[in-house]
């Protein structure tokens, strides 16, 4: 679960994590009202969830949706051109996010850009912290080209981030005297929100150092654990079902696992393994897949129907593979969801099945009596070329 | 001999009474399953199907039945406390079946669990099976929720981080003739208790398994680690899959740990570890057991 630039300030605020002053605006006249109380410069950033916000266009062909103002006037006139508007950034795809909201803060006089982050290290199963001094840039490129500007240090579960750790973090940083205080407050509060939040990943890019000698988390990118997220009712509130895929809300909604691709060929798989080497059977087969969708070990007829009207609800697709291995699961039930879900449909493109397992034989009956006009797979790869060649046929 | 478990191994279920518990004990029973006892807090004395007596604890499960394995099915919010339980009662073995278990959980049980001699499967798995003697392999040791009848007794080991993709090998294997010595579904969580790496080493030192075939997919570096290590000590031939070279990066897909993250743990890079390390891989999941087969030379 991904949240807003103006919802991660909120989550500082609150653990007391040092950020610029600011909030989220709606409406011009609310955008105006923040600008207000700020002396300085003020900075408008557009909401949505995506990168690239600051060098993206409006298809109203107003430029950039980062902005930086030096009156309340200003404010609202920018407000007014950015909200309702859709902006298209490299991270968005070409139809771009509507932006139904505005972060207005305080503009920072940046002395100094840093990396700060911590993150789930899969390999010593703890929490890991990154820092940097290159701040403002991609982590990845700084890893890669000048390593020797990272550290990484690894988290006791049980300990936390001791004292010690972030006098080693400041010395990299180089940060002193006031600083270190400030450091040492802002990662001890980023630490435990990381914990309390269940956040995969904090990531603070840039964390700055300010012309009155503040130390900023300026920008912020947080990953949240899905597993725990019926213990974190407050992050819950804060997903934002505008920002995602509808098709990933609809499978949502009926427990299914979906993931919307760019290719043609969709797929409806029992488990997320075979699910994912079924996408990658379709492309070695010279096809391209149009989504992951794992129905999971005990789906019912609704969730099979759910998952072709989804399948379906994307225009690209120009054939189906359904790939059932039923270990426990009755391939004669999933032979019956499908006859029934490619009725309620009414089904017009190529449809290829492959069964396999539990009861297969009845299985394989009711599909041919159906008087579908599906074709059968032998085993994956077959059921993969099949699914192919009639696509490219159909073209 | 097969690992970690064997025919004659008695196991418990922690959350017998649950509908998905109860489902499975069930049919690990109908599977010839050693299953002892049950443990659901609240409702010991009460029998299941007749014929298993549930406790209120594992250590009295353990205690009156002798008891040396677990499956854990209890819901996520409570299983880190039933694995746990399991391992203070000093269990040889808990296998975690739940799926959905915070990662702060599990990265708090692995601590917990340091020095312990418990070992833990999972979470998030299929479980173990070490295939019978009899009719579709009836008499085996079944811990988990894999279909029992698709194995065959043999030696051939299988450690995957996939239900479904575990299934199409053993299929695979069994409708060509080669039996298992162990089937290891380790889960597809980002933190869990035992890694391909363990598997192939006990399958290494198993003098029944002579093959191992070995299923992974993207996120992480679990599988470079166990190519790295068989690498150097494996004495066995090892046949590979790794799923999800379509995934796109960032997506978590289905697996909470299936995730290609900052240009780490790409399908690419693993492919590329395991063939360095003499290991054969297979192009497609159709092909899994014949690449075995074909590399192994029998």
């Amino acid at each position: 679960m991904n949240i807003h630039e103006y919802q991660a300030r909120e989550l500082f605020a609150k653990f007391g994590v040092a950020t610029q002053p600011g909030s989220v605006a709606f409406t011009p006249a609310e955008a105006e009202k923040i600008a207000d109380q700020f002396k300085e410069k003020i900075v408008v950033k557009a909401q949505i969830h995506a990168g690239g916000r600051g060098k993206g266009t409006f298809t109203n062909g107003f430029q950039g949706g980062v902005h930086l103002c030096d009156s309340p006037a200003e404010v609202k006139e920018l407000a007014e051109k950015m909200l309702g508007q859709v902006l298209v950034t490299h991270q968005t795809g070409p139809e771009g996010k509507e932006v139904g909201k505005i972060f207005v803060g305080e503009a920072v006089d940046i002395e100094r850009e840093m990396y700060f982050a911590i993150l789930l290290d899969r390999a010593t199963s703890a929490p890991i912290v990154i820092a940097s001094t290159e701040g403002g840039v991609d982590i990845e490129t700084v890893a890669e080209k000048t390593p020797e500007k990272i550290v990484r240090i690894g988290v006791n579960p049980c300990l936390g981030l001791m004292p010690y750790q972030i006098r080693q973090i400041g010395a990299l940083l180089g940060l002193s005297g006031p600083l270190l205080k400030q450091a040492s407050k802002l990662f001890s509060a980023l630490y435990k929100l990381f914990i309390d939040c269940d956040c995969s990943m904090v990531e603070i890019n840039p964390l700055v150092v300010t012309g009155k000698g503040e130390l900023l988390a300026l920008d912020a990118k947080f990953g949240f654990d899905d597993n725990a997220l019926y213990r974190q009712p407050e992050i819950l509130a804060m997903r934002d079902k505008t920002e995602e895929d509808p098709r990933e809300v609809a499978a949502s909604d009926f427990a299914l696992n979906y993931i919307g691709l760019d290719g043609d060929i969709a797929c409806l798989v029992n488990g997320a393994g075979l699910a994912m080497a079924t996408m990658d059977i379709i492309q070695y087969a010279g096809g391209r897949p149009a989504n992951f969708l794992d129905v999971g070990g005990g789906a019912t007829k609704e969730q099979v129907t759910a998952a072709f009207r989804i399948i379906l609800s994307d225009k690209n697709v120009k054939g189906i593979l359904v790939n059932i291995f039923g270990g426990i699961m009755d391939c004669n039930i999933i032979a019956t969801g499908i006859v029934e879900a490619a009725r309620e449909t009414a089904l017009s493109l190529p449809l290829v099945v492959r069964l396999e397992g539990n009861n297969v034989e009845a299985g394989k009956k009711t599909l041919a009596e159906s008087g579908l006009t599906l074709i059968t797979g032998e085993n994956i790869l077959d059921a993969a070329q099949k699914v192919v060649a009639e696509v490219k046929k159909a073209a | 001999m097969a690992i970690l478990v064997t025919p004659e191994t008695k196991i418990l279920i922690q959350g017998i009474t649950g509908s998905f518990g109860a489902r499975h004990a069930q049919l690990s029973l109908d599977y010839g399953t050693q299953v002892a006892a049950g443990v659901t807090p609240g409702k010991g004395g009460q029998m299941f199907a007749g014929t298993v007596p549930i406790f209120d604890t594992v250590s009295e499960a353990v205690r009156e039945t002798g008891a040396t394995v677990s499956a854990v099915f209890v819901p996520p919010p409570f299983a880190a406390d039933a694995i746990l339980e399991g391992v203070d009662a000093g269990l040889d073995l808990v296998v975690a079946i739940t799926e959905g278990i915070p990662v702060n959980d599990m990265v708090k049980v692995k601590l917990a669990m340091a020095g312990s001699k418990t070992r833990l499967i999972g979470p998030n798995c299929p479980g173990v099976v070490t295939p019978g003697s009899g009719k579709d392999s009836h008499g085996g040791c079944r811990i988990g929720i894999s279909p029992g009848y698709i194995h065959k007794q043999g030696n051939v080991g299988v450690v995957s981080r996939s239900g479904t993709l575990t299934y199409e090998a053993v299929w695979q294997l069994t409708t060509r003739g080669y039996g298992q010595s162990t089937c290891v579904g380790i889960g597809g969580d980002p933190v869990n208790g035992t890694s391909h790496e363990d598997v192939l080493k006990m399958f290494n030192d198993d003098p029944e398994t002579e093959a191992i075939i070995m299923i992974g997919e993207i996120g992480g570096t679990a599988e470079e680690e166990a190519a790295a290590w068989a690498k150097e000590h494996c004495k066995k031939p090892i046949a590979a899959f790794i799923a999800g070279a379509t995934a796109p990066p960032g997506r978590r897909m289905g697996h909470a740990g299936a995730i290609v993250s900052g240009g780490k743990g790409t399908a690419a890079a693993k492919i590329d570890a395991l063939k360095d390390a003499g290991i054969a891989v297979a192009a497609t999941p159709a092909d899994m057991a014949e690449t075995l087969i074909r590399h192994w030379g029998r």
